[in-house]
């Protein structure tokens, strides 16, 4: 997986709230057996028109969004659907953090598995945050991930939380099933303990 | 004495293989079920490791996102789909995973097939890579939705890493009104939660209104829980729970079926459990439902009107309200019963299942689908299809006009032949209005299968309570 450490880059501001996962990345795309190639799908309904050209009004479609690397948005982002075809198209488009003030479960842990940052803060500072997005490419955020701080333009810091756990993933990048793999003998001691305890579990 | 613990407590603390100093655990995932559409990247990822599925017995593979529902013989028109669906049939075969085909009467929605076949049991872990898995914890079994490498790393360790959730009970209390059912049960507690009431939260569902449900109301009741935000939900285990699973091909045997019984019965709260929220309705106060936005939050009884952005809370919320509105093509003030519709589906993982088709069929019988409006029946699995045919179904609705179809995810998302037209406006049994959900610019009404059968009757949304 690849590292998450720092970041500074331009912000884009979508402030919209409950963007469901079918918004982010519509059906149609999810026949891919490939993670990689989703990025031009992003936000497909609401950033093209429906003569397949580029609506000139949605944000990521107008200088210097093109290039954003961190995404501003409202509560519930990510809602609906687990497809991490989700979390694939934001990555394939460049975002690699997005801040909101809260994010549904499965696409949380979604991006993290993805080695993308996912920030909650209080919807006052995503406020400040979507206003500092807002003013382009004169405005860049960055995001430090070990010091767990977002560093405003005028150089103010917003402290967020984050688990510990998913923190050192990302700091590290470490592969997940690796590490869980290293614990098969523990593993191996439960299911012997289950047979015992619920045996129909195992035919 | 230890302290009195919540269902989800129980069958988290059994399944703690191992708890980190944080709080993180190890989780053991007694059940995996695999369809094509989040697999595939799952698989290559295991291929590229070189490692092995831990425990493929314990795995049930199945297409249905993509599947045609018609002209099943021939092999899958669009390229594709058909790709995914072979990709999926190869997978299966090279780690060795139990997988129903297309041609398998027992083929159907995933979250259909699982509790059909008894796969689905009280006090299991279960996950799948799609969110409506909280469908099996109607149960009494800790069901949730996970990504792709999620669905990898339970393929290679047959864990999960996790912490656990906040318990929230919601207790629907009384009985409702003929003409109310599971489904305007839990678009209600949507309706009073919103989208992001549950997140974080594992929800238990009890009181009499929903022990009074047969398992196919409670698993659409659960199902939904993901549009409340909630990973899972969960019901307690019963008698109707333990009557629906006896005899089915993969539940305990008679040699074991006293020991799991015995289990299971240990399973429901304790007396005096405590939970992080708690919220109360009353059956008898729920009407028939109707969404009228592009949230399944955006929902009001049959009587009600189009609302007003205006009279929202806040700026976020009124801009929602404004796009959703300016999407749906509906004007405030506009009464629900009587916007017409152009499509009826009737269908998914949340009404897909017999007492679905019956309700249904119920208004339909003896009546005539509007003229314009196509009508659709997707039965959620091969075996329901048998059972509504074995039943006479299938000719109560083709009769009234209703079209027949092969079991799969159908409209409920799209992937395959059976979508909106840009404008089409849908009363559909499924569980997303979401945007583009059921075709790019289709609109989307939630509803009972029972007020989706009167919609495609009457042309326009209606009062199912009409139709005696
Ligand atoms: S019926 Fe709809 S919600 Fe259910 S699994 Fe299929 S696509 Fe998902």
């Amino acid at each position: 997986m690849e590292k998450f450490t720092t970041l500074t880059g331009i912000a884009a501001p979508l402030p919209m709230i409950n963007v469901d996962t079918d918004k982010i990345i519509p059906a149609v795309w999810l026949k891919t057996i490939k993670r990689t190639g989703l990025g031009p799908a992003l936000f497909e309904a609401i950033r093209y028109k429906a003569d397949g050209s580029e609506d000139p009004d949605f944000v990521l479609n107008k200088e210097p969004y093109r290039k954003a690397e961190i995404l501003v948005t409202g509560k519930n982002f990510g809602c609906g659907s687990s497809r991490e075809h989700a979390v694939w198209a934001l990555d394939g488009f460049g975002i690699r953090c997005v801040i909101a003030p809260d994010f549904a479960d499965i696409f949380y842990t979604n991006a993290f598995k993805n080695g993308m940052l996912l920030v909650k803060l209080p919807q006052d500072d995503v406020d400040k945050l979507m206003e500092d997005a807002e003013k382009g490419g004169n405005a860049r955020l960055s995001v430090d991930l070990e010091r767990q701080v977002v560093i405003r333009p005028d150089g103010e810091e917003i402290a967020f939380d984050i688990d510990p756990f998913r923190k050192n993933c990302l700091l590290n990048g470490l592969d997940d099933i690796a590490l869980t793999l290293q614990k098969k003998a523990e593993i191996a001691d439960f299911e012997s303990g289950q047979k015992k305890t619920t045996p129909w579990l195992y035919g | 004495m230890t302290s009195p613990k919540t269902l989800f407590d129980k069958i988290w603390d059994s399944h703690v293989v191992r708890r980190d100093a944080d709080g993180t655990c190890l989780l053991y995932i007694d059940r995996h079920m695999v369809h094509e559409v989040t697999s595939a990247q799952a698989f290559d990822g295991l291929r590229l490791a070189g490692r092995k599925a831990r425990r493929p017995e314990a795995t049930l593979v199945v297409a249905d996102h993509n599947v045609p529902t018609t002209d099943r013989d021939k092999p899958i028109a669009d390229d594709d789909s058909r790709i995914q669906v072979e990709t999926l049939e190869k997978n299966a075969a090279e780690f060795g995973l139990p997988y129903f085909p297309l041609t398998d009467i027992r083929q159907g929605i995933v979250h259909i097939i699982g509790p059909e076949q008894g796969f689905t049991q009280p006090g299991m872990t279960i996950v799948c890579g799609d969110s409506h898995t909280a469908t099996h914890g109607a149960f009494g079994a800790l069901a949730f939705g996970v990504g792709t490498s999620e669905v990898e790393h339970v393929l290679a360790t047959q864990t999960l890493i996790q912490k656990p959730a906040k318990n929230m009970r919601i207790t629907v209390t009384g009985s409702p009104h003929p003409g109310v059912g599971a489904k305007d049960i839990i678009l209600a507690i949507i309706g009073q939660i919103g989208t992001a009431g549950g997140t974080g939260h594992v929800i238990e569902y009890t009181g009499e209104a929903i022990s009074a449900l047969s398992m196919e109301g409670r698993m659409t009741v659960c199902n939904m829980s993901i549009e409340a935000g909630a990973r899972a939900g969960l019901i307690a285990p019963d008698e109707t729970t333990f009557a629906y699973i006896l005899g089915r091909p993969m539940a305990p045997g008679a040699d074991q079926w006293d020991a799991a019984l015995a289990h299971w019965k240990t399973l429901p709260s304790d007396p005096g459990a405590t939970y992080d929220s708690e919220i109360t309705l009353s059956a008898a106060d729920i009407e028939p439902l109707v969404t009228w936005g592009t949230s399944p939050e955006d929902v009001l009884p049959i009587t009600g009107q189009v609302p007003d952005p205006a009279a929202a809370k806040d700026a976020a919320k009124r801009r929602s309200m404004e796009r959703a509105l300016e999407y749906m093509g509906l004007e405030p003030g506009t009464k629900l019963a009587g916007i017409p519709i152009r499509t009826a589906f009737i269908g998914s993982c949340t009404n897909g299942r017999i007492e679905d088709l019956r309700e249904a069929a119920a208004i339909a019988k003896g009546r005539k689908v509007a003229p314009g409006i196509r009508a659709l029946v997707v039965p959620g699995s091969g075996l329901v299809k048998k059972q509504a045919e074995d039943e006479g179904l299938d000719t109560v609705f083709t009769q009234a006009g209703f079209e027949w179809r092969e079991p799969g995810c159908s409209m409920c998302l799209a992937m395959n032949p059976d979508k909106l037209a840009p404008g089409e406006r849908a009363a559909s049994t499924s569980n997303r209005n979401f945007e583009g959900r059921q075709g790019p610019g289709g609109r989307t009404h939630l509803m009972s299968p029972a007020m989706v059968a009167a919609a495609a009757i009457a042309g326009h949304i209606a009062d199912v309570r009409d139709f005696d």
